[in-house]
């Protein structure tokens, strides 16, 4: 009977250091020449991880109160809007959320700022109440000054995710980068064989309450991401080829490094946010092995035109393809560019490694696992107007 | 010896004319052509780097003024605030002078000077905004 390793089997290897931990790379390498039945009695944990832009990410402040108290029920950071729908001094600032008049310094810029330690210009408004008096507040934040300060992503880590390009006369700027007329440039944003999602197709050991790396420090998958498709077009080896699941994440922020959360500011599209995230993978029986052993060359990924409505699908590559810089799309050769960093990602799973290494990290088995066979509601305009 | 950069300016009559050779065989220049843009009987423009005595460059670039060809030293570089770069590989999206690429091996942001031709698409295409133009 082939080798079933429990959880606590696993964390009590990490304990006493007996532990073999490999980053998703490493092992794929392995399995070109190993079983996957080798694979689960040498391996217990592989890393993996990944660096990109995640437009779904924002932090929870809460500001604390000032004396007279205010109800902030309009609320201005650096001048960037925060939601003001949670009580007295809660709020949510979204990491792509702008001032329309200085769209190049939106959310993610707030959060990177606290982050550095640096003073933020809070100013927020109410109409005044009894027990919250105050009408106006204007004053200087920082990391310190804050109470809570907690990531809370609802969509990140895309299981997969389309290679863009550019079939029109004109060029586009996207939040997959600027794309080139006429086919002259394609760009992608998945680490391959070292994503987290891509790992773990099925969601086998990636669930609710799982213990990861986020930011540089130890946060939580919690709950499914927005947009949580399990239903798409997969491969072979039943690996999605398109965009597919998200993770929902959280940690804190005060524990966090701006090595790992970056503000972005795409031309012409707007603000974002690099998240740094990696997932311990434990390798609890043969099928995970098989999983993790997966190379570049068995990922497989569409080719979407950017540039027409609708997104048009114009082809499959791997990342195998599209890490040697050129891809061929309907008989034209495009040079291929990343948009996520693969030296960050590798940087984040050795990190993860380290910390599984030297004890300072358990993983965790989910206390609910995510929900399968799930699909998505498109948007459906009825007529609003007639009432 | 000595390097400079230029962009030449063609009026749409001076098309024709075979100033590269005059360059090359009459002052012992040696060109490097970084860009060009020609619109047949309308107007071009070329990036070419002179390599050669700095007497000699200077007489050459006399000798296309003097054919209204309009020679603009170009003293401007690009600059990479390299320190902040996350090597996301933006930028090598757009830089079809092959100055801006990524190590197949490390998948780190390589920035080969020498091959930038100062098209400035990497400005608005790095989400850092970590380019910058120096005027020298």
């Amino acid at each position: 009977m082939s080798k079933i390793k429990t959880y606590e089997e696993i964390n009590q290897k990490l304990k006493s250091g007996k532990a073999v931990i490999l980053t998703a790379e490493e092992v794929s390498k392995m399995a070109l020449t190993a079983t996957p039945e080798e694979i689960v009695e040498k391996v217990d944990v592989v890393t993996t991880a990944t660096f990109g832009a995640m437009c779904s990410s924002g932090a929870i402040i809460n500001f604390g109160h000032a004396n007279p108290p205010i109800r902030m029920e309009k609320i201005r950071l650096n001048g960037v809007p925060c939601y003001e729908g949670l009580a007295a001094v809660d709020s949510y600032i979204g990491a792509t959320a702008c001032d329309p008049d200085n769209p190049t310094y939106g959310g993610a810029h707030v959060i990177q700022d606290l982050l550095e330690g640096k003073d933020v210009l809070l100013e927020a408004w109410g109409k005044g109440t009894d027990c919250y008096p105050r009408k106006h507040i204007r004053t200087k934040i920082n990391i310190n000054t804050i109470n809570e300060f907690t990531l809370f992503n609802p969509r990140n880590a895309y299981q997969n995710y389309n290679v863009a390009v550019n079939t029109t006369k004109k060029m586009i700027h996207t939040y997959m980068g600027t794309l080139l007329p006429n086919l002259r440039n394609a760009t992608y944003s998945t680490s391959g064989e070292l994503s987290p999602l891509l790992n773990d197709p099925e969601f086998r050991t990636i669930g609710l309450g799982t213990r990861i790396f986020l930011g540089g420090t130890q946060g939580f998958v919690v709950w499914p991401g927005t947009q949580f498709h399990t239903t798409k077009p997969k491969n072979e080896l039943g690996v999605p080829v398109t965009n597919a699941a998200t993770i929902a994440v959280m940690g804190n922020l005060k524990e966090m490094s701006s090595d790992y959360i970056q503000a972005a500011y795409y031309d012409k599209y707007g603000v974002s946010m690099f998240v740094g995230i990696g997932i311990p993978i434990p390798i609890l029986d043969v099928e995970m092995a098989k999983r993790v052993s997966i190379n570049n060359s068995q990922i497989e990924t569409s080719v979407l035109d950017y540039g027409t409505n609708g997104t048009p699908k114009l082809g499959q590559v791997t990342y195998g393809e599209l890490q040697t810089g050129l891809i061929i799309v309907g008989g034209k050769k495009i040079r291929t560019a990343p948009v996520a960093s693969l030296s960050k990602a590798r940087k984040i799973a050795n990190e993860l490694k380290e910390w599984l290494q030297s004890c300072n990290f358990e993983i965790s088995k989910p206390v609910q696992m995510f929900p399968k066979n799930t699909s998505l509601n498109s948007l459906k305009e009825t007529e609003a107007d007639n009432d | 010896m000595i390097k400079k950069r230029y962009i030449l300016n063609f009026p749409p009559e001076s098309g024709d004319k075979a100033f590269s050779y005059h360059l090359v065989k009459d002052y012992d220049i040696r060109i490097n052509i970084l860009k060009a843009e020609v619109y047949p009987g309308k107007r071009g423009s070329l990036l070419l780097e002179l390599q050669g005595k700095k007497d000699n460059i200077e007489n050459g670039v006399e000798y296309l003024q003097k054919k209204h060809i309009k020679c603009e030293p170009l003293d401007k570089r690009i600059h990479l605030n390299e320190e902040k770069c996350i090597d996301c590989g933006n930028c090598t999206a757009v830089c079809f002078a092959g100055s801006l690429t990524m190590n197949k091996e490390t998948w780190k942001l390589e920035f080969d000077k020498d091959k930038c031709v100062v098209c400035e698409l990497c400005i608005p295409a790095c989400p850092l905004n970590l380019f910058e133009i120096d005027f020298r």
